[in-house]
């Protein structure tokens, strides 16, 4: 994207900026309708907000607000408790497309960042819609004042431009705050900025956060676990999940002198005995400088790795929300009698280590005739779109819910009043598009996410169950009593006694045996008696039946 | 006369108060109420090859109020019972069982739910009642439509109106066969006949009327059309037990005209419980059968061909105990290796006048028939 050549009139070649890039093709990075370029500023924003904190061991506070400026008019304010930035950054963190920690070169660690593009992607468009530069407000611990600059995007250049800068007193001893101006359009229904929110907090649940809408109307998601994740670890990159060209670059870059070497320093889970294999299935001498290679011979190195049984991945790069918190936080965000979650244990797609974590809610505020609530995340962001068309959904319908107490049809979303969460966590999330918006269709993670859903739902059934069982006994009590009124009547005028009392009796009886749950005995028993009672009605065949 | 004993209406009204009597003790002594109901399924039918009839076993099922499967048909089985009971007491005229089932229709208080939702479920109480206190349905003051005509030597007394009716002054219809035959109903006064002949087609029973059959050789003519409804089946076992006069059977030469004879004799599964008092079991069958052919040479347009039905049925019946006897387990093999059906109506391709002065003559006279 960054060097993609395009052909003007003169047939002459030259290379476009990012920010030229973004300016022609911003559907591709989800900022395609005035709708959905709100909701994808507001989420690089907090992106970047929950990162800087969580980086720098802070509880996350984050303050969100929509201000309404015109009929297609907003001003975006995303406020952090974060440890604020340098003075020398912050031109570049907003001012500069592609440009920040987020984007390392070789293996990693599971973050939010890949996700987008950036917060400065949101400046430009807010620059492209409204001709207005974004404004900063930025305080690291210690410093006297807060910093505020005022920023644009040279679009031909990539490079950031101060529109004014100042020093001002401010109420936070760190954080930072960005207001954006730009054209949009706001929505209260599904994909809107309050789904984004709520369903943020829901697997962020050691942040707090607050919005604002467009109405004024302020809503609080607190915190629901006073602790950080654990921090992901970076990891190196693991030789199933390594391509040609990713490997190319490798051997160019690394400072190691031998193929052997390279291997061992290089990549996750390779020790010596492991190098030594997969040089000697590859047919490479060991002793050959990496940056000597050539792509005939690199082809041959990762035909070797790949084909080489090697250990799984390293998985301390993952963080999970974990299943408590999960459940915790479901609760927290959504009225329900019944929440369960269950965290898998790490798996492998391709070399990159991920894991599936899933929550159900059920009952409660949730309608019971409509499609279960769906919520997808990847690294703790919200997919808000394209729910058909990802692996995560996929696994959801292909599981048989008729089995754990929600109705379906076929392989379609199930019914009923729950609310299904998915959580995918990896160093490298696999998208099916640039827009980032559903997962990709690998079979180890539909498989990791049907065990989880598979978990959850005898646990949800195990509840329906009970449940349905409690329904059952009320109807039971209110069949009896209805029939009693018929049968006491039937009884008095065949033997002449009383109706009344017979009647009192017979509640009396329904409750005690009710009580005693010796109806069901009769069921099994019954049950039992129409099994050695043939089904077929005799005599009846065709021409001979009686009357 | 030994009638077949049948329950007086005091009778039928102190085993209804009986049964609901033991339900209430049950209420008081807070246990689960029950009535026990012989069971009426094929598990329970046999045939009793003494008396040669069949017969419901002594299985019974219990039917329980604190049951969710049954605990409606409970409440129903009483409901029908106190509505026979009231039927019973205000000397109600005979009801069909769809009449029944409009005096029993309507919702449950303060609910949608109706206490019966179609005929079909009526009509299954009235048979458990019918088998729970071991009454007929007739003896409860209901009836089946019946469809039987007769003539011949016979003067009864209707006793409801006190008419007098002699069925040889019937004319060309014949008299009709009512629907309760029981003795307090339908009292026989009169008769003169030597034999019965049931024939299984009106067509058949027309022709013989006409042609004055029953005066020509002093019998009594009857006609159940087709398949027997109740009271022509009781009234043939009336005429055994009380008259006890021979009994020939004039059926199809097929399958299905043997299998109505078998019901007239023995009985039939469905309504085990009525045998032994609707079944005759001194009848024999006087015809059509498969040698009858040959004997009296009739032409081949009187045949009809079998189908793939027809065999299948053979093969059901011949499995059925009351077919065990050689002479059945022959005739049915006989007819399945012709391959052809005759129908009693075809005899007049030989003749109009065979059945009655050639054919049916000369069966009795000969004692031709099979038992």
């Amino acid at each position: 994207m960054v060097d993609k050549p395009i052909v003007n009139n003169n047939n002459d070649l030259r290379s476009i900026s990012p920010a030229e890039f973004f300016e022609k093709n911003r559907h591709l990075l989800g900022f395609d309708n005035p709708i959905k370029a709100l909701l994808t500023s507001v989420k690089e924003a907090v992106d970047n907000s929950l990162d800087a904190c969580e980086g720098h061991k802070i509880l996350p506070e984050i303050f969100i607000q929509i201000q309404k400026l015109g009929e297609t008019r907003f001003k975006m304010i995303v406020e952090d408790n974060g440890p604020g930035i340098l003075k020398e950054h912050v031109a570049k963190a907003f001012g500069k497309l592609l440009y920040g920690s987020k984007f390392q070169t070789f293996g990693g660690k599971q973050g939010r960042g890949q996700q987008g593009i950036g917060i400065s992607a949101s400046v430009m468009y807010g620059q492209l819609t409204t001709g207005k530069p974004a404004r900063i407000i930025t305080r690291t611990k210690g410093q006297k004042n807060a910093l505020v600059q005022e920023l644009k995007i040279d679009i031909k250049t990539n490079e950031p431009q101060i529109i004014t800068e100042a020093s001002i007193e401010w109420k936070h001893e760190h954080g930072t705050r960005v207001e954006i101006e730009l054209e949009a359009k706001y929505m209260e229904k599904k994909a809107s900025v309050v789904e984004y929110v709520r369903q943020t907090a829901v697997v962020n649940p050691h942040a707090k956060i607050t919005y604002i809408d467009p109405e004024g109307q302020k809503t609080v998601f607190d915190r629901v676990v006073e602790k950080l994740p654990k921090e992901a670890e970076f990891i190196k990159p693991h030789p199933y999940g390594v391509e040609l060209g990713v490997l190319l670059r490798m051997l160019k870059e690394t400072s190691t002198r031998a193929l052997n070497s390279f291997l061992t320093t290089e990549f996750d889970k390779v020790g010596s005995t492991t190098a030594e294999e997969i040089l000697k299935t590859s047919g490479l001498d060991p002793k050959i400088m990496p940056k000597l290679l050539s792509v005939e011979q690199a082809d041959k190195l990762i035909k070797a790795m790949h084909g080489c049984k090697i250990m799984s991945p390293t998985t301390t790069c993952l963080s999970p929300i974990g299943d408590e918190n999960l459940k915790k936080a479901l609760e927290a965000e959504y009225d329900l009698e019944f929440a369960f979650a269950v965290t898998r244990p790490p798996s492998v797609y391709r070399g990159n280590p991920f894991l599936i974590e899933v929550a159900i809610g059920y009952g409660g505020e949730l309608p019971a005739d409509q499609p279960v609530k769906l919520i997808r995340f990847a690294n703790r962001v919200p997919l808000l779109y394209q729910q058909g068309a990802c692996a995560l959904t996929k696994s959801i319908t292909s599981v048989d819910w008729k089995n754990y107490g929600l109705q379906q049809s076929g392989q379609n979303v199930p019914n009923g009043p729950a609310i299904i969460l998915v959580h995918m966590a990896s160093v490298w999330a696999p998208f099916t598009s640039e827009s980032k918006e559903a997962v990709a269709h690998y079979p180890e993670i539909i498989k990791e996410a049907k065990l989880a859903l598979q978990e959850a739902g005898r646990q949800l059934q195990l509840y329906v169950g009970k449940k349905q069982k409690k329904q059952l006994a009320v109807r039971k009590a209110d069949m009896f009593k209805l029939y009693a009124i018929e049968l006491s009547e039937a009884l008095s005028a065949l033997t002449g006694k009383p109706k009344e009392p017979i009647h009192k009796q017979l509640n009396k009886l329904t409750e005690e045996m009710l009580k005693l749950g010796a109806i069901e005995e009769e069921e099994a028993k019954s049950a039992e008696e129409k099994a050695r009672t043939p089904k077929r009605k005799l005599g009846a065949f065709k021409g001979v039946d009686e009357e | 006369m030994g009638a077949v004993k049948g329950k007086s209406k005091q009778e039928v009204l102190k085993a209804l108060e009986e049964e609901a009597k033991q339900v209430v003790e049950a209420i008081e002594k807070m246990k689960n109420p029950a009535v026990k109901i012989p069971l009426r399924a094929l598990t329970n039918v046999y045939f009793d090859a003494k008396q040669r009839m069949i017969k419901l076993g002594d299985k019974t099922g219990s039917r329980t109020f604190y049951n969710v499967n049954q605990a409606k048909k409970f409440m129903q089985t009483m409901l029908v019972a106190a509505q026979i009971k009231s039927l019973i007491l205000q000397n109600s005229p005979t009801l069909d069982t769809r009449q029944l089932f409009y005096l029993l229709r309507g919702t449950m208080p303060n609910s949608e739910e109706d206490k019966f939702d179609d005929q079909d479920e009526s009509d299954a109480i009235i048979e458990d009642v019918e088998v729970i206190i071991d009454a007929l349905r007739e003896e409860l003051g209901l009836i089946a439509v019946p469809k039987g005509v007769i003539a011949g030597p016979l003067v009864i007394e209707d006793v409801a109106s006190g008419d007098i009716i002699d069925y040889t002054k019937m004319g060309a219809a014949g008299g009709a066969i009512p629907a309760s035959v029981e003795p307090e109903n339908f009292r026989f006064k009169k008769c003169t006949a030597d034999y019965i002949l049931v024939v299984e087609k009106y067509a058949v029973w027309n022709l013989l009327n006409q042609q004055r059959y029953w005066e020509k050789n002093n019998c009594i003519l009857m006609t159940g059309k087709g398949q027997p409804a109740r009271a022509e089946r009781r009234l043939l076992a009336r005429f055994e037990k009380e008259l006890k006069l021979p009994i020939y059977v004039f059926c199809d030469m097929d399958v299905y005209g043997y299998y109505i004879y078998s019901v007239y004799k023995q009985g039939s599964i469905n309504l085990a419980f009525f045998s032994e008092k609707a079944a005759a079991p001194s009848a024999k069958y006087i015809g059509f059968n498969v040698d009858d052919y040959k004997n009296f040479k009739l032409p081949k347009t009187a045949l009809i061909k079998m189908n793939d039905d027809d065999l299948k049925r053979i093969k059901e019946v011949k499995a059925y105990d009351w077919f065990k006897s050689k002479e059945w387990q022959a005739e049915l093999d006989k007819l399945a290796a012709f391959g052809y059906t005759i129908e009693s109506d075809a005899l007049v391709a030989k003749s109009i006048d065979f059945t009655s002065k050639t054919y049916l003559p000369e069966k009795i006279k000969k004692k031709e028939w099979l038992d």
